[in-house]
């Protein structure tokens, strides 16, 4: 009846796992109760859950991204923990606990917080780049978040029912078959991503085409702002790189489930070729996560620098180069298989040409900054720190991409020590550049800048204290996962890194009291203008938040810097806003489908895991049966009448000028 | 050297530039009365020029370095040595090293003698899933596979006690997959082949299957007598891959592991095991 699922699948007997999601359980119902009792259901039901408005999408993205941020950094701190109780010990994490702990924290980092963080930032930013207003399919929008929160859901609950896989973050065969680990762990791993990737390659499709095909009047694709721009390279490579991912994967799963031999040891199967394919996505996948990040940091350098980026086309050149260079390097990540020389060799030199690109791209924002008159809001902490960090970062990743000295260092905490420089100091400090330069278009009022800037010298200067050890310890041979070890030279290092995890916890917890204290003192950091930052795109043109059709009247580009030039436009008029002509619009409607969808895709995934074949079955026809339904579906949009457009705008537009007359009196 | 060549080539760039970065933002803060401020300068073709061909040069310098190294410090090339190379062949199993002589028809577990000064050849494969072969003071590490074998080839300058690993994550003892390894003088190294040769068990091939099955933290072990050919039955596959975990919850740390027997010349070698189940 319920497949492999047994009671035995719920750890009692593991005190940790069971308390952690005891605690979370609690919070989850407490939250839950208080949204019923106080009547926020239907609300949330209609403007959030159902919403196929990109920028409610978008924000959803990024607290998904926030919350499984907090889920992966509580396994971080378990590791750091337990390698620095684990010298001559065994610590308090036994093997097969530590190693599902080491593979969810990078599983949940790369897939559920830099992934949601990345794409929900491109989702709430890009049509307001782009002057319009919603992304090309605004109901698949719904339906590819739902599908990735699926996934970070069936991650989470194998902490409760089961096991997550011990293999590692990426599963390499032919310890990730049946033969090896015979648990559900790497079930969940394979069935959680290829739901959540599923959503990925619908989001880049769903973007990619926004991006090519829907732009306001005169917006030229040379005149797209930077963002736009890493946008795109990005979901072009979600779109070429993701099926890869979802190959592979079904090729493991086939393997496992069904007796083929893609990747066994046995009847001619081939790990290398696992390794193969999925660095083929593995690596362009590095770049779809730190191209975006890099046009947050072109926008933000620019917006508080004042300036114009420098050297734009040169930017939008090497973003593309980048782009494509991205799928040429994978065998970099196994240059200790032993492939020969020459291959090895190219594969080095093609790994350091992607160096070129992002080098011109570095000194492009800080030519930005030359001649600039710079403000250091968090944003730009966050930029600054970025480029000091991501260099170190690009440093070392060129010298473990010299292949002789890969042969050393390959595996080792030098290893883990680049790549979180260049994820922590890259995308994440990316993703909160972006969520701290957007809040308050997003909400209207501004984070807390003292509480910002606080957490953002916590955070790097625990990144520093928890990273740079780690560059040592991998140059005195320590290797990567390792439960306990018996080398007296690793304790001291392991332990500065323990203090740098904390310094970043204390990084993450003024984080959260800053979003909660901004909450609570909104109407003081109310920003009425649209245009906290004097910013230069065309976010920045309409209201805070923006309405649901962002634009009453679609703006006019007429070259680079579209918001720019409209506000110099209309200081050398010095010209009172002209009155604008409204029409009606139309909008997508709402839609539950993305939500049930991704509901039936959780039973689905879930039943797979565990081997109940009638619970599939239901869940595949109810994900079908709510796809057909909306493929019937008789009306898709409503009319806002011309009427409440004009009353919506002028309202902002009242305000504003109040707010900058406000403004000017104070000065 | 490698290493620190390409260090010294990047931070001669890396260097300036975070100094330029921290520099920038300072010169160009707001409050600086005495920056000059060029609002509108966007685009010039000579610092562009400049840009591109600074990080391209320092590529093709390094992509040379890359090239030369990659194929001067392949692990599958010969070294250059008046001796000849001794074969070793090594094995990965769940969870330990096998040591496998050829020549000498002797075997070892979680200990790698060698002989100083002598280049050595290694075969390596795996009995199961991946790991990686790595002695950080001896060279490059490789990558054990099964249904293949890789090269590589080492050598110890000096006599002494060296230390190796296993790099590449392979299940819950993967931790203790760690060896010792004593580089020895010729003289030395003779003497422990004949010490090995006059006790222990034969390595065979049903007890190379009772190897094969997990344990973790087996002790430092020798085999008096190896069976031809072992190693190439184990990369055909003749030998079937390792039966992996045996109970349906993979192996737990401790149960299925077996202190083996170990030979009179290896006591010493047990000091330098610590036991932490208490099992034994």
């Amino acid at each position: 009846m319920l497949g492999k699922l047994t009671w035995a699948a719920i750890p009692l007997d593991q005190p940790i796992p069971l308390v952690a999601s005891g605690v979370v359980g609690l919070v989850l119902v407490g939250v839950l109760g208080l949204i019923v009792v106080k009547g926020w259901l239907p609300y949330l039901w209609r403007e959030w859950i159902t919403s196929v408005d990109h920028k409610r999408i978008g924000i959803m993205y990024c607290l998904l991204a926030l919350v499984m941020l907090l889920r992966g950094f509580s396994d971080a701190l378990l590791m750091r923990s337990q390698q620095a109780l684990a010298y001559q010990a065994p610590g308090f994490l036994p093997p097969e606990h530590y190693n599902q702990v080491f593979s969810a924290h990078g599983t949940l980092m790369i897939f559920f917080v830099s992934m949601p963080f990345v794409i929900g930032l491109m989702n709430f930013a890009v049509p307001l780049q782009l002057g319009i207003r919603d992304v090309a399919f605004p109901t698949l929008n719904s339906v590819s978040f739902w599908l990735t929160a699926t996934g970070a859901l069936l991650v989470n609950i194998s902490l409760v029912v089961g096991e997550f896989a011990r293999t590692g973050w990426l599963p390499y065969p032919p310890l990730s078959e049946l033969t090896y680990s015979p648990g559900v762990g790497v079930d969940y791993y394979l069935w959680a991503l290829q739901i959540s990737g599923v959503g990925t390659l619908m989001s880049g499709i769903n973007l990619v085409t926004t991006i090519l095909k829907i732009h306001a009047p005169g917006m030229t694709y040379l005149r797209m702002p930077m963002f736009c721009w890493t946008s795109l390279a990005s979901n072009l490579l979600i779109v070429a790189a993701f099926p890869i991912l979802t190959a592979t994967l079904a090729m493991l799963l086939l393997d496992r489930y069904l007796g083929f031999h893609f990747f066994t040891n046995e009847a001619g199967g081939n790990a290398m070729m696992f390794m193969n394919l999925i660095w083929a996505w593995g690596h362009p996948e590095v770049y779809i996560l730190i191209l975006p990040a890099f046009g947050v940091f072109s926008e933000v350098v620019s917006t508080f620098s004042q300036k114009p980026l420098f050297g734009y086309r040169s930017m939008v050149g090497a973003t593309m180069v980048i782009c494509v260079l991205a799928f040429s390097v994978w065998l970099h990540h196994f240059f200790t298989m032993g492939a020969g020389g020459d291959v090895n060799a190219i594969f080095g030199i093609l790994s350091m040409i992607i160096a070129v690109p992002t080098g011109v791209k570095v000194f492009n924002w800080l030519f930005t900054m030359y001649g600039g008159r710079v403000t250091f809001a968090p944003p730009m902490l966050w930029a600054v720190g970025f480029m000091v960090t991501f260099v170190i970062g690009g440093m070392t990743g060129v010298l473990l991409a010299v292949p002789p000295a890969d042969f050393v260092l390959h595996n080792s905490l030098f290893l883990v020590a680049h790549f979180h420089n260049v994820v922590i100091g890259g995308v994440l400090f990316g993703a909160f550049a972006g969520y701290t330069y957007w809040f308050p278009k997003a909400f209207g009022f501004r984070l807390d800048e003292r509480l910002g800037k606080w957490s953002f010298w916590c955070w790097i200067g625990g990144f520093y204290l928890a990273f740079m050890p780690l560059y040592v310890l991998g140059l005195i041979g320590m290797t990567r996962r390792m439960q306990h070890y018996d080398v007296a030279a690793w304790r001291p290092w392991l332990l500065i890194a323990g203090v740098g995890a904390l310094l970043i916890l204390a990084g993450i917890i003024l984080q959260v009291a800053q979003l909660v204290i901004s909450i609570r003192n909104r109407e003081s950091l109310r920003d009425l203008t649209g245009d906290p930052w004097n910013g230069r795109s065309l976010e920045w043109a309409t209201a805070s938040p923006p309405p649901a059709f962002n634009f009453a009247v679609l703006p006019e580009v007429a070259g680079e810097e579209a918001y720019w030039s409209i506000k110099e436009r209309a200081r050398e008029q010095a010209q009172a806003e002209e009155e604008l002509s409204y029409a009606e619009i139309e909008m997508p409607r709402n839609s539950p489908t993305g939500f049930i969808c991704a509901f039936f895709a959780t039973v689905m995934g879930f039943a797979l895991i565990w081997h109940i074949w009638w619970m599939v079955a239901l869940g595949a026809a109810g994900a079908f049966a709510t796809f057909v339904v909306f493929a019937w579906r008789n009306r898709s949009e409503y009319v806002i009448p011309a009427a409440e457009v004009a009353r919506v705008d002028r309202a902002y537009r009242a305000a504003r000028r109040k707010a900058y007359a406000d403004l000017q009196a104070a000065q | 050297m490698i290493l620190f060549d390409s260090l010294l080539i990047m931070l001669a760039i890396v260097g300036p530039t975070i100094l330029a970065t921290l520099g920038f933002a300072w010169w160009f803060r707001a409050s600086n009365p005495r920056a000059q401020r060029l609002p509108d300068w966007a685009y010039s073709g000579r610092i562009e020029l400049v840009t591109w061909a600074i990080p391209l040069l320092t590529i093709t310098l390094l992509g040379g370095v890359a090239w030369i190294g990659s194929h001067q410090l392949d692990p599958a090339r010969p070294l250059a040595s008046k001796t000849p190379a001794l074969e070793v062949q090594v094995v990965s199993l769940d969870w330990k090293w096998l040591f496998i002589y050829p020549e000498q028809r002797v075997a070892s577990v979680n200990q790698l003698v060698i002989p100083a000064g002598q280049p050595v050849h290694f075969s390596l494969t795996s009995a199961s899933v991946m790991n990686s072969f790595f002695v950080p003071q001896l060279g490059s590490m490789i990558y054990t596979m099964n249904g293949m074998a890789a090269d590589l080839n080492l050598q110890a300058d000096e006599p002494g006690t060296l230390w190796g690993l296993s790099t590449h994550y392979s299940g819950d003892g993967f931790s203790d997959m760690h060896f010792e390894v004593r580089a020895l003088d010729a003289a030395g190294f003779a003497g422990w082949v004949a010490a090995t040769r006059q006790g222990g068990p034969v390595l065979d091939s049903a007890r190379y299957v009772e190897l094969a099955k997990q344990s973790i933290k087996d002790l430092p072990s020798t085999f008096r007598e190896a069976e031809t050919g072992l190693f190439q039955k184990i990369v055909s596959q003749e030998l079937a891959p390792g039966p992996g975990p045996q109970d349906s919850h993979g192996g737990q740390s401790g149960q299925s592991a077996q202190g083996r027997a170990t030979t009179g010349a290896q006591t010493a070698a047990l000091d330098a095991v610590i036991c932490i189940t208490g099992e034994r």
